[in-house]
């Protein structure tokens, strides 16, 4: 950056900040008056429920108790995990496949990685429904919750995009030696390429995390249900049944929100812009 | 092809004599490539193309949804459904909620984000602090943000109890005029994050030497944010268009809980809360399936149509 331009920030620097910091009153406060009011004994909606007062653990015990916080989370954490575990695996290896090897319909299977960022998924669940729910009796199943979300698109392409930048050069001696093509992606490919698999399952995990559409169509049984989908349970005829429904229901909201809000958080620099640019790019 | 491949016998594969791998892997071609990327492919498969086929196949039959094992019959009924879909009052309601949605929300996504990123894009005291707390809702949950929203936005919520008497009546979540316009407004809110580090990262692609030229011929910087920024990140204004799109076709969970299954009136029902009522809820799955593919298409000449727009003069 030029030193001209460097002064003219300096200028605008005042600007910059005003604008900056109101945005993140708007972004910040419901966040702020989500845990506030989950911790007050009585939680109303007037300007004192933003001053944290009285504080008490009791809406959490209160939602626990109407929709069994432990089970959800548990569930919520399968289905999530499960995700995971099936984007890190063919994931992995389809994105090495369309980076590093050659194969009759390479370009058709990256055509489709595409095209498929850019269809509605929501309007594949009826359809989905009826097949998975219907004819393959998965309903109220881990494996039927999972199966629409198993390998994210993204995160594949993701994938690609990192192992094409490492150097042909790199596996030709290891092939000659005679190593597996598993081999080279497991003990070469796969070390060099741990920040870009962390960054893909940052960006998975939010996905079935924070679904709710699809656990809510698949499980009916409250046992089976992912935090999202009890939550939401709560909120449409559920609140009658505790003292203080808004804190309750914002104790919940904030249990659900915590595990992505912690993972962002912690590992905020893997979500730079640059990962989510090449993601999107399409 | 990547079928055949998977039920090839591994030993088989393995014990291929290493003079015809050897000519193989010259020329490039590995039926290994084939093989890693078979799951991939069938997951594609079984979840894209599958599917997406079948709602064509239910919107021109007549469709039960039946217990298993139980055969009945789907008979075969043209354009029935399709006849339906366009002659229902709420179909056309949701719809026109589309195009309230976009109207709100694509300039509101498109100045907020560009105006924040442009801000964010210096050296500036607190620049990791400021692009998380942007992010932070994109990342939440909608069920959770929505709890909030509702406990905010509610007839005795924080916000009425800030205005006082110029709180609208009734209040904002069941109001059929302000009930899309606050699905709209909550939705920017939770992707605004993600379009600012679009934004972002396509703002490092604009040269500096356009805003020193410019800079030279005297442009303000308001000037420069119009004839030098704006243009410079057209590509991703067109991406931001066609996912709010995309967005906006896919709208559920909002209508369906922020404003309590879909407004008064269906002042802010989507198709996609349309579908699962009609289709499961009340058991029109085929209605449902004809519904789905008229969105399709909407979603793809509306998107088309935006690109066309803003890549104008590009």
């Amino acid at each position: 950056m030029s030193d001209t331009l460097e002064t003219r920030h300096r200028g605008g620097s005042a600007v910059r900040h005003i604008l900056l910091s109101l945005g993140a009153v708007a972004f910040l406060f419901p966040f702020y008056y989500m845990v506030v009011g989950s911790l007050r004994g009585t939680t109303v909606g007037d300007l004192s429920a933003a001053v944290p007062s009285g504080l008490t653990g009791a809406n959490y015990t209160a939602v626990n108790g109407a929709i069994s916080l432990g089970r959800s989370l548990l569930n919520s954490g399968i289905m999530t995990i499960g995700v995971l575990v099936c984007t890190l695996v063919f994931g992995v290896l389809a994105g090495y496949a369309l980076a590093q090897l050659r194969f009759r319909g390479k370009g058709a299977v990256f055509a489709a990685l595409l095209l498929v960022q850019m269809i509605p998924f929501q309007l594949l669940t009826l359809p989905l429904y009826v097949l998975v729910v219907r004819d393959y009796g998965l309903g109220d199943n881990y494996l039927g919750m999972i199966l629409p979300f198993a390998i994210n698109s993204t995160a594949v392409f993701l994938f690609r995009q990192f192992f094409s930048q490492l150097p042909q050069s790199l596996f030709e001696a290891a092939r000659i030696d005679g190593a597996s093509e598993l081999r080279i992606l497991w003990q070469i490919a796969l070390p060099m390429a741990r920040p870009a698999v962390l960054t893909a399952l940052l960006l998975t995990f939010i996905g079935p995390w924070n679904e709710f559409l699809w656990p809510f169509l698949v499980t009916k049984n409250a046992d089976m249900q992912p935090l999202a989908v009890s939550l939401a349970s709560f909120l449409s005829n559920l609140q009658g049944t505790v003292a203080n429904p808004a804190g309750a229901l914002l104790a919940g909201a904030c249990v659900l929100a915590v595990p992505a809000v912690a993972l962002f958080l912690l590992f905020q620099r893997h979500f730079t812009s640059t990962d989510i640019d090449s993601g999107v790019k399409g | 092809m990547s079928v055949n491949l998977q039920s090839a016998p591994a030993a088989v594969r393995d014990s291929a004599p290493a003079r015809r791998e050897g000519p193989r892997r010259a020329r490039g071609l590995s039926r290994v490539g084939a093989l890693f990327v078979s799951p991939y492919v069938l997951f594609l498969v079984v979840v894209f193309a599958v599917p997406l086929v079948y709602t064509v196949w239910i919107s021109f039959h007549r469709f039960y949804f039946t217990a298993p094992g139980t055969d009945v019959d789907s008979p075969w009924v043209g354009l029935s459904n399709y006849k339906d879909v366009f002659t229902d009052p709420v179909v056309g309601r949701a719809f026109l909620n589309i195009v309230i949605f976009l109207v709100i929300n694509v300039p509101l996504t498109v100045g907020l984000s560009l105006v924040l990123a442009t801000a964010l894009n210096a050296k500036i005291r607190g620049r990791a602090f400021f692009r998380a707390a942007f992010y932070l809702p994109y990342v939440t949950a909608s069920v959770a943000l929505v709890a909030v929203w509702q406990f905010l936005f509610g007839s005795d919520g924080f916000v009425n109890h800030l205005l006082g008497s110029h709180a609208p009546d009734p209040s904002w979540l069941v109001n059929s005029h302000l009930a899309m316009p606050m699905i709209a407004v909550f939705v920017t809110w939770k992707q605004l994050g993600f379009f600012v580090m679009l934004y972002l990262a396509s703002l490092q692609n604009v040269g500096k030497e356009l805003y020193e030229a410019s800079a030279m011929d005297g442009a303000g910087r308001v000037r420069q944010f119009f004839s030098v920024t704006v243009p410079g990140v057209r590509p991703a204004t067109t991406l931001v268009v066609i996912y709010a799109i995309i967005t906006g076709a896919n709208l559920f969970s909002e209508p369906y809980l922020l404003t309590g299954g879909g407004g008064p009136d269906h002042s802010s029902t989507s198709p996609v809360l349309l579908m699962y009522q009609k289709g499961i809820e009340q058991g029109h799955p085929d209605f449902a399936a004809a519904l789905g593919v008229v969105l399709v298409a909407f979603v793809m000449v509306v998107s088309l149509a935006a690109r066309k727009l803003t890549e104008r003069g590009n």
